[in-house]
């Protein structure tokens, strides 16, 4: 888990202060910090919101975009959306899942988590993805795997 | 000289990025003098990357350059706008972009979207400085009178919205755009920011302006992280240049805008959950009424906009209603920026009147599938569109025409798919979407999506087929009729669609049901 000083999130935090509608906003400000929201941050926004803990972390929970555990080094999101299945995402993934790499479940491989997404606005050019939030148009498991595996090695 | 190399993400993620350093440093080891300029993208996104070279006669394009190519096209005369394999001419007079009628897009693709000066000199700030000098009244009036309705999927007009506003009585009140294009096979509120972000500033301080309302959010998913650095640039520079913050054009009135950050969740895009989200909570759905023009975003009176609708105001204001009410199809004023997607071959944007067919769009414009392929089927609004066969192509792409078919023009998204494509699987899809996306505030729409998965995949393996076919009507009537919003009342449309239209793909035996 990532060790922060409580202190140093509450200053970054500190805009938010008694601010009930910055919750959103301040879980997005935890996870561009260290790449995730660690549970004790939850506490941390709760305070400086003065909400509850719980409303915290039903919002946490709501929003997809907010992961509890640290990113891999390298994290690929593929569009499974329509119009990416209409040029093939379907067999994006299935050949990057023969490779070790579910988007369902997410899991690292060497440092590449491959996700899916639900559309990424590149609804011509696809399958589309992002690797490391670097817009990838007519991908394939071999491209993707290939732009990621440049990121890994840096 | 200058060479234009797109900005826009979707040229990015074919390498125009690298082709634009490629160019810059071709020129320069080659000792000529060039400028390379980012535009937006022309919206001819099988072009990209569409290079642009500006030459006497105008602005001539080569499409798809890479990397590779870039020394040999510069060698061979790119650079004095030779004619080459891939170039496609005078950009300007390319087919695809003369047939169109770019109102809203006039400007994307044309300059640098972030010079403020560009924009003022093309046509940029007219529309606002006409509202500055007209009274809130009037300046509701003629947006009602344009015919000018939300281009968000329910074409409500935005004139009588925005009236409502203004005749509420509130100590403060807000204009929130809604930028979370989740839809698949949409694209253009994410162009447009990209592209033009001041046109969008512009209709939102309009909006503003008109209805007193002093502050503005736009609403941006987080799957669009050039289209939220774009809007905080545009923004940032909108307002060290006057045209926001608490004098805006001198004119003594206030209008402060921010950018908010969606997290994932495809529902804030309905405009009541985008309300809570805006309120940094969960995005669940809000019951109606109360309506979010009386009591929306913080309890205060709200305008709730799309990017498309707001873009399109400083047209109106500046050119007047008449203009833009003389475009358009029957109670569809104005112009329609539909976005032609998935396996077509010249996919991209198409801003023209509304009342084009759905032939002339897809076989006209889009030339058909990428592959090859016979169309199969497309699917116009979003996932929660109706699938409609080539039978539909002579439907006229307007509000009514379209709901007079079953179908819904939605953001104006077009997906095309070849004979590829299985229909069951397209069904379950948007069973399993729902389920995934669902807010959990309706029951039939959280419990029923899991059901309709489950019962998709019963008819599909044959087991007890005519009783599950009658259980999925069910299920789809009991969803239409018992959802709050559009996620679980409009995903039964694909999936009956798709089954009316192509039973066998369900394996259904003839005289199953």
């Amino acid at each position: 888990m990532t060790q922060f000083v409580v202190e140093d999130l509450e200053r970054t935090l500190s805009p938010f202060r008694g601010d009930a509608s910055a919750i959103l906003r301040a879980l997005h400000e935890v996870q561009g910090e260290f790449g995730f929201v660690p549970d004790s941050a939850l506490d941390v926004i709760a305070k400086t919101c003065n909400v509850s803990r719980a409303e915290v972390y039903g919002v946490f929970t709501f929003y997809s975009d907010f992961r509890s555990t640290p990113p891999a080094a390298c994290v690929v999101k593929v569009c499974v959306a329509e119009a990416c299945q209409a040029n093939g995402s379907r067999e994006v993934v299935a050949d990057l899942k023969a490779q070790g790499y579910d988007v369902h479940t997410g899991k690292a491989v060497d440092g590449i988590q491959v996700e899916q997404a639900f559309c990424l606005g590149n609804c011509v050019l696809g399958p589309a993805a992002f690797v490391n939030g670097q817009p990838v148009g007519r991908a394939s498991a071999a491209t993707l795997l290939e732009a990621a595996r440049e990121v890994t090695a840096l | 000289m200058k060479v234009y190399v797109p900005c826009d993400s979707a040229a990015l993620s074919v390498g125009a990025d690298a082709v634009a350093v490629a160019i810059t440093n071709a020129a320069s080891s080659k000792g000529l003098d060039i400028t390379v300029v980012r535009n937006g993208s022309r919206g001819m996104l099988w072009l990209e990357p569409l290079v642009e070279v500006e030459t006497l006669s105008g602005r001539v394009g080569y499409s798809n350059v890479s990397v590779a190519d870039v020394s040999a096209l510069i060698d061979s005369g790119m650079l004095d706008g030779a004619q080459l394999p891939s170039s496609i001419g005078i950009v300007d007079e390319h087919e695809w972009l003369t047939r169109q009628n770019r109102v809203t897009f006039a400007r994307v693709g044309i300059s640098d979207p972030q010079c403020i000066s560009d924009y003022e000199s093309l046509g940029g700030w007219a529309g606002l400085r006409k509202a500055l000098s007209m009274t809130s009244d009037a300046v509701v009036a003629e947006v009602t009178e344009s015919g000018l309705r939300g281009r968000g999927g329910a074409g409500f007009p935005a004139g009588i919205k925005w009236k409502t506003v203004l005749n509420a009585v509130a100590e403060q009140k807000y204009i929130c755009c809604n930028a979370d294009e989740g839809d698949s096979g949409t694209f253009a509120d994410r162009m447009l920011m990209e592209g033009d972000p001041f046109t969008l500033i512009e209709g939102t301080v309009i909006a503003g302006i008109a209805v007193g309302a002093t502050r503005g959010y736009i609403y941006i998913r987080s799957e669009y992280p050039h289209a939220i650095a774009a809007m905080n640039t545009a923004i940032a520079k909108a307002t060290e240049n006057g045209f926001l913050g608490d004098n805006v054009d001198g004119s003594g009135k206030a209008f402060h805008l921010e950018v908010r950050v969606g997290a994932g969740s495809y529902v804030c895009g309905e405009e009541t959950a985008m309300l809570e989200s805006l309120e940094g909570k969960r995005g669940t759905v809000r019951t109606k009424p109360p309506l979010p023009a009386l009591v929306g975003l913080f309890g205060k009176p709200t305008v709730i906009n799309n990017v498309m609708t707001l873009a399109a105001v400083p047209m109106v204001l500046a050119q007047g209603s008449a203009a833009y009410q003389a475009l358009g199809h029957e109670k569809s004023r104005g112009t329609q920026v539909f976005q032609l997607a998935g396996n077509i071959k010249q996919g991209g944007i198409v801003e023209i009147d509304f009342g084009i067919t759905l032939g002339d769009l897809v076989d006209g414009f889009g030339a058909g599938t990428r592959t090859g392929k016979p169309i199969k089927t497309v699917q116009i609004g979003g996932p929660l569109g109706a699938y409609v066969g080539t039978e539909a192509w002579p439907t006229p792409m307007a509000y009514e025409s379209l709901a007079a078919t079953g179908a819904m023009l939605g953001h104006g998204g077009v997906v095309v798919f070849d004979d590829s494509i299985n229909m069951a699987a397209q069904a379950r899809f948007a069973m399993e979407f729902c389920a995934e996306e669902s807010c959990g505030k309706c029951t039939p729409c959280r419990i029923g999506s899991t059901r309709g998965v489950e019962v998709i995949d019963r008819i599909v393996s044959g087991d007890e087929q005519s009783k599950n076919l009658e259980l999925l009507e069910d299920l789809c009537e009991v969803m239409t009729d018992g959802s709050l919003c559009a996620m679980g009342g409009l995903t039964p449309l694909p999936v009956l669609s798709a089954l009316k239209l192509f039973p066998a793909d369900f394996n259904i035996v003839s005289g199953g049901k």
